[in-house]
């Protein structure tokens, strides 16, 4: 059992959260429906620009490492675990980006690899430091909607 | 996400392995039965030709190095016994051939399987009285590599019958099939759903351990089994189970058995 300190803590920390980003959807509270997530989940329209690099940093969406994308080529060694999305804005609306992004499990179903990005994770060992977090923020995730809308094929 | 697979390029090819001229290696083995493969397939047939190459001739093999440093530790008196392992091993090209292909293997001694790096400290503290080996200790590699180097060629083929193997089997087969970490993924989502995709700069192979330790050039070392585990349970960012641990023990027991018929290749040659 945690002390009541840092159950205070946490109260205090989750309260100071919700004053600073009154509109941004927390990731438990985030609904899948007929595989889309309709609203933006910070309430904004996105940055494509940001987008494009949460989409190849290695350390944010690493999406390069399982997709190709036409629009990057200057990046090497694109994966081809997962479909090529050089023309995925043609082929999906964004409330169906978003869905894929934030959870595509509930999308592809439990056994695509593709993990989800905004979904917290507690248990399986999740590293201490990452328990409990999403891979990418709210913004990132609005980011990497607004860039892939515009990936229309090259 | 496997049938949508199917018939999709992969990047295993054709090759054969041949060592030195002569040695021809089982890379290629009808699967046991219970995995969804045809054939289990050596991580070798994964890598580029100059990396493989290295594999082919022990003067270019830089794992070789550390089987040669085994060789001399293996005549080595250690601890308070006065003992070498040659003492009571004698000449390790006959006492320890086939050792390495059977392991894991069910100690009666530890009622449990132990690998080469547990059975190895068993007889350095019981028999020889001298300390175990830190885990990775260059020496411990050397000594794992040595023993294991005995077995090259030879088909992987663990004893299931021994002991509780079974029971440890099914534990490893367990976490074989475990999602772990903030990235969500089991050793199959990378080894067994993508074996042939392209993951970022590596191709993804089916994770077989006959080949360890092996020389990995991105680390200019050998790398231990148990090594290697940990990092891939560390690429999905989950906290790794401890080196030796019982859940990478069963793991161990479980991911050499997929690998049954494969020949021994250590010291193996990766990138
Ligand atoms: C570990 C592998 C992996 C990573 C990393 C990954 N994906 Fe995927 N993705 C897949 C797979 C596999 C599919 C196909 C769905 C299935 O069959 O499971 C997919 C499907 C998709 C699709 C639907 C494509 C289509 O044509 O149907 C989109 C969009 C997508 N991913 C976006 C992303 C973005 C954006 C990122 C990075 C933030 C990302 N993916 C990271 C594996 C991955
Ligand atoms: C004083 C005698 C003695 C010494 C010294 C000794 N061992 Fe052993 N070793 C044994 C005995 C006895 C067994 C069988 C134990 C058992 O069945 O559990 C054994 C088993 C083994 C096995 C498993 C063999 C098999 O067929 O399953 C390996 C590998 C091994 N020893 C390696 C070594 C190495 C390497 C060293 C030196 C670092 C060493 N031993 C030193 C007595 C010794
Ligand atoms: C995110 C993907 C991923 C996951 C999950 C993963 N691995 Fe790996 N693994 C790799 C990559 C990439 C390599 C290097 C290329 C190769 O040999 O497949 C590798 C290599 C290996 C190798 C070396 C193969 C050889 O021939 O030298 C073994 C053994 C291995 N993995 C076992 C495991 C086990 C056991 C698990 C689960 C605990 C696991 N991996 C989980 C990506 C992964």
């Amino acid at each position: 059992m945690r002390g009541l300190v840092a159950a205070a803590g946490a109260v205090a920390l989750v309260m100071a959260s919700v004053a600073a980003a009154a509109a941004v959807t927390a990731p438990e509270e985030v609904k899948v429906e007929d595989m889309t997530v309709a609203a933006s989940l910070t309430g904004q329209p996105g940055d494509p620009a940001k987008g494009r690099s949460v989409f190849s940093s290695r350390s944010l969406g690493n999406c390069l490492a399982c997709h190709a994308n036409a629009d990057l080529a200057n990046e090497l060694f694109q994966g081809d675990v997962g479909p090529d999305l050089t023309d995925v804005g043609g082929r999906y609306e964004p409330g169906q980006l978003r869905a894929i992004v934030v959870d595509s499990k509930q999308v592809f179903g439990e056994q695509t690899v593709m993990p989800a990005f905004y979904h917290a994770i507690t248990d399986q060992r999740v590293r201490k430091d990452l328990a409990g977090k999403p891979i990418l923020t709210a913004e990132q995730v609005e980011d990497l909607v607004a860039y892939l809308v515009t990936l229309k094929g090259k | 996400a496997l049938l949508s697979m199917g018939s999709a390029a992969s990047a295993q090819d054709a090759d054969k392995l041949v060592i030195n001229g002569d040695l021809e290696m089982t890379t290629r083995a009808p699967a046991p039965e219970g995995l969804p493969f045809e054939e289990v397939i050596s991580g070798w047939h994964f890598r580029e030709d100059e990396t493989q190459a290295l594999e082919t001739d022990d003067f270019d093999n830089p794992g070789m190095l550390m089987v040669e440093r085994g060789q001399d530790l293996w005549n080595e008196v250690q601890g308070a016994a006065g003992k070498s392992c040659a003492s009571c091993h004698g000449e390790a090209a006959e006492s320890m051939k086939g050792v390495g292909a059977k392991t894991p293997f069910w100690s009666a001694e530890a009622k449990r399987p132990v690998n080469l790096e547990l059975q190895i400290n068993q007889c350095r503290t019981e028999r020889m009285q001298a300390e175990p080996y830190k885990f990775d200790d260059p020496d411990q590699i050397a000594m794992v590599s040595f023993v294991r180097f005995q077995s090259r060629g030879m088909p992987v083929k663990l004893d299931l019958d021994q002991g509780d193997m079974k029971a440890w089997w099914e534990r490893g087969k367990e976490l074989y099939y475990t999602r772990f970490g903030q990235l969500d993924f089991s050793c199959a989502s990378c080894h067994e759903q993508n074996a042939g995709k392209y993951l970022r700069a590596d191709y993804l192979s089916q994770g077989q351990i006959n080949g360890f330790p092996t020389y990995r050039l991105k680390d200019a070392t050998l790398i231990s089994t148990h090594n290697r585990f940990k990092g891939c349970v560390r690429d999905t960012r989950a906290e790794p189970f401890q080196p030796l641990s019982d859940e990478f023990m069963a793991l161990e027991v479980y991911v050499a058995w997929r690998g049954t018929g494969l020949a021994v290749e250590t010291p193996a040659v990766r990138h």
